[in-house]
């Protein structure tokens, strides 16, 4: 049969043509919107800017500051002067915990946020490209595990000296390895299914696949690792400080303090209770929080 | 493959080399006439390149060199008589993790936000917060000091495995169970398990043979490295308890910038890590049968 | 009358039977903890405090050090001395090796000179330089080994003679390095023999029969010790654990009977149990002041900071384990000339803390309430009583002079290393004796000395040190060395904090075990009451 053009009629146009009646939601709006029904994230989220509140006001409120001594008061048991107790050179450990805390929420926050750009970005791309690119790009990973991290820490610290964000590149530099892996592992168990090959029948472009179907979709494994980087990282800064790339003395981050009071643990439990406390706390604040967001952003559990 | 380990190994000798301090340096300067001997003797008074194309050559037929701190033992000595002490160890601790971590992981998805997952996840949460050294100080605390269950420290009896293996666990064992609840909950809402499920599958045929599955693949990419860590050791679970494992010389030698047992202990490690996350790779084909690892076909 | 004399008599009875009645236990055995992997187990090699506590028990020297750190004979039975006190004749008794063989005046001189050989590399070959050509053969310039002034003239007869008087020389006797070797088992392989207990053949009270690197060492009684009627104990468990926590977990659950040290917090807990032991250790804690920098070039500077601070406030609330506030470099236990008297008893305090004359001294040299001062660093190694040290300072310094310092720790390889290149300002360090005269703490501050990190120098103090090495009288050689540290105190290129001592936790079934200022452990007449 031979079709002739004369046959098709175009229908007239509309005047008014059919309009999405309500506001149309983007994907973020429609996450954001979960996030604010799921109770625990909300818990979680409240608790954060609490915590946040403690590091940043906090000081200012304590009669004392963190290098205040009182040698006589050395090692006391919480009371009402001092809350939380007294240290070994008798300072008050609630107001070094605030001052800690300022420390140690950013570094264990910069961890996670390294994690989320570098460790994704660099999984998802070896694990989307699969071949020769993947194969190179987990190489650099394996020789990045492989050279011992403490070494170049050190040099760090020979070069650079101490200092705040000498930590942050240290950090930087041995974070994102894992949460790499993870994600590409992730990444090359989906990229063959359904709804990848939906996306690459509709033309979508690679990089569109990869962000916004395979990515979301492994957000799962993504946040739990994002939140695990908080403690790791926060320890890691202990570490550092060990090795003298850290905050100076007197100034303690939660993993110093943390570190320093495991000395006593029979006679001062307290002094290791506090900081183990806190970053607990915090570890489960960003973990409610965490699973919220991962129900919220998760597009398979979009309703 | 051996490209990475030649990688490693450069980056690693040249790192050791350019940070400050030497293997015999101490706050008691040595008098010149013994510094000399003594350079003499360890040659680290040939040139560099020279150092390095040695150790290279020895490298290639796995003669790792003697200790500069450890009078008359070798590196592979130290290698071959602690690795099999961390190896134990760490299988150990990783088994455990495993049976602990995965378990918990599936009963909390399964009854997700019910109290048995708000349980599980509390105290993986816990687990994950607290450092090995804490867990170990802890447990030991607990134990071997309180309840005296255990000895403390040291290592040749099962009873002395069991504190250094739990303290060890607590962490992939945590981050296990998260893991595990994430993906199974991804997995769940899969079409090829409500497909099980309609064929009339039974729940646990579903979880084991078909969602367990697959949501392992998170945990089998991160037991790649964690194997090739936990088995050549933890340094603060060593020194803790007094284990003569291969763990306590990956820092230390570092400490004692005794170059030849770095080099050695980085490259046995590598060596494992690469062969381990090769495995990684092939399991993945085994778990996996969508998952190819050649470029997507396009 | 009679009465009281029985009940005298049974007071004296039930004395003496309290003493004799801490009876022997059946189990003749001590477990302590040496804190770290012996490095090596070689006695010519050896430097560091866990090596020396196996190998005093595994080796004998021509002396051994007593309770009160005197050499007493020992491999030697006597000796003479000529008057210059420069040759020394030693008469050895006949005694074995371990695996049956002699113990000779050869072992001895075969021992010294391989200690000094260049090509063993020996780092404490220095123990040996006050040996005539000692340092020389060391050092190259000579290739001739016989020209070293040890020499066996018979099998029992050793010969040395010295570079110059050395008066602590029958102390160096009893150290490792100083002790004999048996030849015939060290030739079969230099390299490690000490790592087998087989071939670990010693002259000493015990004999290793067990080594787990990393864990522990087994040593046993050895049959052949030439006095193994005095040893008492069958059997010595020698753990290396570094862990403080796990030691005293060990300690407390009966797994251990003497630790290395004590960790710090638990002090006042277990003084008050009665479990703690301090003894006093050769050894002093200071902070070295960087004399080529601004301001600390300024000797009104270094005083004012010495003066400033609160060094009892130091040892009773920080370091807290009994250490004794320094008022001068030389620690106490180190003899005067005058028999009985002790060098720092004579010397007296040097020092002074005053904060009005500190804030005097620091305006007349310019910076009147710390105004102008600039902000300088304290380095120290990482560590926690390191670091609470420096903490308590700065903060005397902050309120006491209203100046600001910053803390910087490193990592003991590159902190060794900004103390050797002079890259600090203030820095922590530790000094102790390698024997027991002030010489030891004393001859370390001449111009370009090798330990000598302030850059400081002093001709007049370089002078009386010089006298000091030269003269075999002790009226003079000690009259020199006070005042040479009187110099030294005046112009503090350091600033003494505290005296060293040894805290560690012994169980009260633990007896006669002789603990050296040095550090060493001798367990030839320990023995274990009944518990």
């Amino acid at each position: 049969m031979i079709m002739q053009e004369e046959l098709f009629l175009p229908l007239p146009k509309e005047e008014a043509p059919e309009r999405v009646m309500r506001p149309s939601t983007t994907y973020w709006q429609d996450a954001w919107r979960r996030l604010r029904q799921n109770r625990g994230a909300m818990a979680g989220l409240v608790v954060i800017v609490l915590i946040c509140l403690f590091a940043i006001v906090g000081p200012y409120l304590s009669p004392y500051s963190y290098s205040d001594q009182s040698l006589i008061r050395a090692n006391r048991p919480p009371s009402k002067a001092n809350p939380l107790g007294t240290d070994n050179l008798g300072r008050d450990i609630a107001t070094r915990l605030m001052y800690g805390a300022r420390i140690s929420l950013a570094i264990g926050v910069f961890a996670s946020l390294i994690n989320l750009t570098i460790g994704v970005v660099y999984g998802g791309i070896a694990g989307f490209f699969g071949g020769r690119v993947d194969n190179v790009m987990m190489r650099v990973v394996d020789i990045l595990y492989g050279i011992p991290s403490l070494l170049y820490i050190i040099l760090l610290m020979v070069v650079l000296g101490p200092g705040f964000g000498n930590i942050l590149i240290a950090i930087g530099l041995t974070e994102w390895l894992s949460m790499a892996r993870i994600v590409r592992g992730q990444i090359l168990s989906m990229r063959e299914q359904d709804f990848a090959l939906a996306a690459r029948c509709l033309g979508a472009s690679r990089w569109r696949i990869l962000f916004r179907h395979l990515i979301p979709n492994s957000v799962g494994p993504i946040i739990v690792t994002a939140t695990l980087t908080i403690p790791q990282a926060i320890f890691l800064e202990a570490f550092l400080s060990f090795i003298g790339l850290g905050v100076s003395a007197p100034m303690a981050s939660w993993g110093v303090l943390a570190s320093d009071g495991l000395a006593g643990i029979r006679s001062y439990p307290w002094q290791l209770l506090a900081p183990a406390i806190a970053i607990s706390v915090t570890m489960l604040a960003f973990n409610f929080l965490g699973d919220g967001l991962r129900d919220a952003l998760d597009p398979r559990l979009r309703s | 493959m051996l490209l990475v380990l030649w990688v490693i190994a450069t980056v690693t000798f040249i790192l050791m080399n350019i940070i400050p301090g030497g293997p015999f340096a101490s706050e008691k300067p040595l008098p010149e006439a013994v510094k000399r001997n003594i350079e003499a003797r360890y040659r680290l008074n040939d040139p560099l390149w020279k150092r390095y194309v040695d150790y290279m050559w020895n490298l290639i037929r796995w003669d790792l060199g003697p200790s500069f701190k450890y009078e008359g033992r070798t590196v592979n000595d130290i290698i071959n008589s602690g690795f099999p002490v961390s190896a134990i160890l760490g299988v150990t601790a990783v088994a455990l993790a495993l049976l602990l971590g995965i378990p918990a992981g599936v009963l909390a998805a399964l009854k997700q936000n019910k109290w048995p997952d708000t349980l599980a996840m509390l105290a993986a949460t816990v687990g994950v917060s607290v450092p090995s050294f804490i867990m170990a100080t802890f447990l030991m605390y607990i134990f071997a000091y309180k309840l005296r269950w255990f000895p403390a420290a040291l290592w040749g009896r099962p009873s002395q495995v069991v504190l250094p293996a739990l303290a060890l666990a607590g962490f992939p064992a945590a981050f296990f169970a998260r893991l595990t609840r994430a993906s199974m909950l991804e997995v769940l809402s899969e079409d090829f398990i409500r497909t099980a499920h309609a064929k009339g599958l039974s729940t646990t045929a579903v979880i084991v043979r078909h969602a367990l599955k697959c949501a392992l693949i998170p945990i089998f990419t991160y037991l790649g490295p964690l194997l090739a860590q936990i088995m050549t050791g933890s340094f603060v679970i060593e020194k803790i308890f007094a284990i003569p494992g291969l763990g306590q010389h990956y820092v230390t030698s570092i400490y004692n910038r005794d170059y030849t047992v770095i080099l050695g202990v980085t490259v046995f490690y590598s060596i494992l890590l690469v062969t381990l996350n090769f495995l990684v790779d092939l399991g993945y084909i085994l778990l996996d049968p969508r998952i190819k690892l050649t470029e997507p076909s396009s | 009358m009679q009465k009281r004399l029985a009940c005298l008599v049974l007071a004296l009875v039930l004395i003496v039977g309290g003493i004799a009645g801490a009876e022997r236990a059946a189990e003749q055995i001590i477990r302590f903890n040496i804190g770290a992997e012996p490095e090596t187990l070689d006695p010519a090699k050896s430097t560091g405090v866990p090596e020396a506590r196996i190998e005093l028990n595994v080796f004998e020297g021509l002396t051994r050090l007593d309770e009160n750190d005197m050499p007493q004979p020992a491999i030697a039975e006597s000796w003479e001395i000529s008057e210059d006190g420069l040759r020394y004749v030693f008469h050895l008794r006949k005694s074995q090796w371990s695996n049956g063989d002699p113990v000779t005046a050869h072992d001895f001189e075969y021992a010294w000179k391989r200690a000094l050989a260049p090509e063993t590399a020996s780092q404490y070959a220095y123990q040996l330089f006050y040996i005539k050509n000692g340092e020389a053969y060391n050092a190259g310039e000579i290739t001739d080994p016989s020209l070293v002034g040890v020499r066996a003239l018979d099998d029992y007869t050793l010969e040395v003679e010295l570079e110059a008087p050395t008066a602590y020389f029958l102390s160096l006797a009893a150290f490792p390095t100083l002790m004999p070797v048996n030849r015939k088992v060290v030739e079969a392989d230099p390299e490690g023999w000490f790592l087998k207990p087989e071939t670990y053949v010693g002259n000493g009270p015990f004999k290793v029969t067990k080594w787990v690197h990393n864990s522990y060492l087994e040593l046993e009684k050895n049959p052949l010790y030439w006095d193994a009627d005095s040893v008492i104990l069958d059997k010595l468990v020698a753990t290396t654990i570094e862990s403080e926590d796990t030691e005293l977990v060990m300690f407390e659950t009966g797994q251990l009977d003497i630790t290395n040290t004590v960790s710090r917090p638990e002090i006042p807990r277990l003084e008050r149990e009665g479990l703690l032991k301090v003894i006093p250790n050769l050894g002093t804690y200071y902070y070295i002041f960087n004399c080529e920098v601004e301001p600390l070039n300024d000797p009104r500077v270094r005083k004012a900071l010495s003066m400033a601070i609160d060094r009892e406030a130091i040892t009773e609330y920080v370091t807290r384990a009994g250490e004794i506030p320094a008022f001068a470099f030389v620690p106490p236990g180190i003899p005067d000339a005058e028999p009985g008297k002790d060098f720092r008893e004579v010397g007296g305090d040097l020092i002074e803390e005053n904060v009005e004359k500190a804030k005097a001294l620091l305006a007349e040299a310019g910076y009147p309430d710390g105004k102008g001062f600039p902000t300088l660093n304290i380095l120290y190694n990482t560590m926690d009583m390191h670091k609470a040290i420096a903490e308590v300072i700065q903060e005397f310094w902050k309120k006491n002079l209203n100046i600001d310092v910053r803390l910087m720790n490193q990592e003991w390889g590159v902190y060794l290393n900004s103390r050797d290149e002079g890259d600090f300002e203030i820095a922590r360090a530790g000094w102790i004796g390698d024997y027991v005269d002030p010489m030891t703490f004393m001859d370390m501050h001449v111009k370009d000395g090798g330990n000598n990190d302030s850059n400081w120098s002093d001709p007049e103090h370089d002078r009386l040190i010089q006298l000091a090495k030269s003269s075999n009288d002790p009226a003079v050689r000690m009259q020199a060395m006070h005042e040479a540290e009187a110099i030294l105190m005046d112009q503090l290129p350091v600033m003494p904090i505290y005296y060293y001592v040894e805290a560690f936790l012994e169980k009260d079934y633990v007896k006669d075990v002789i603990y050296s200022s040095l550090g060493f452990i001798d367990f030839k007449y320990a023995w274990v009451a009944k518990h």
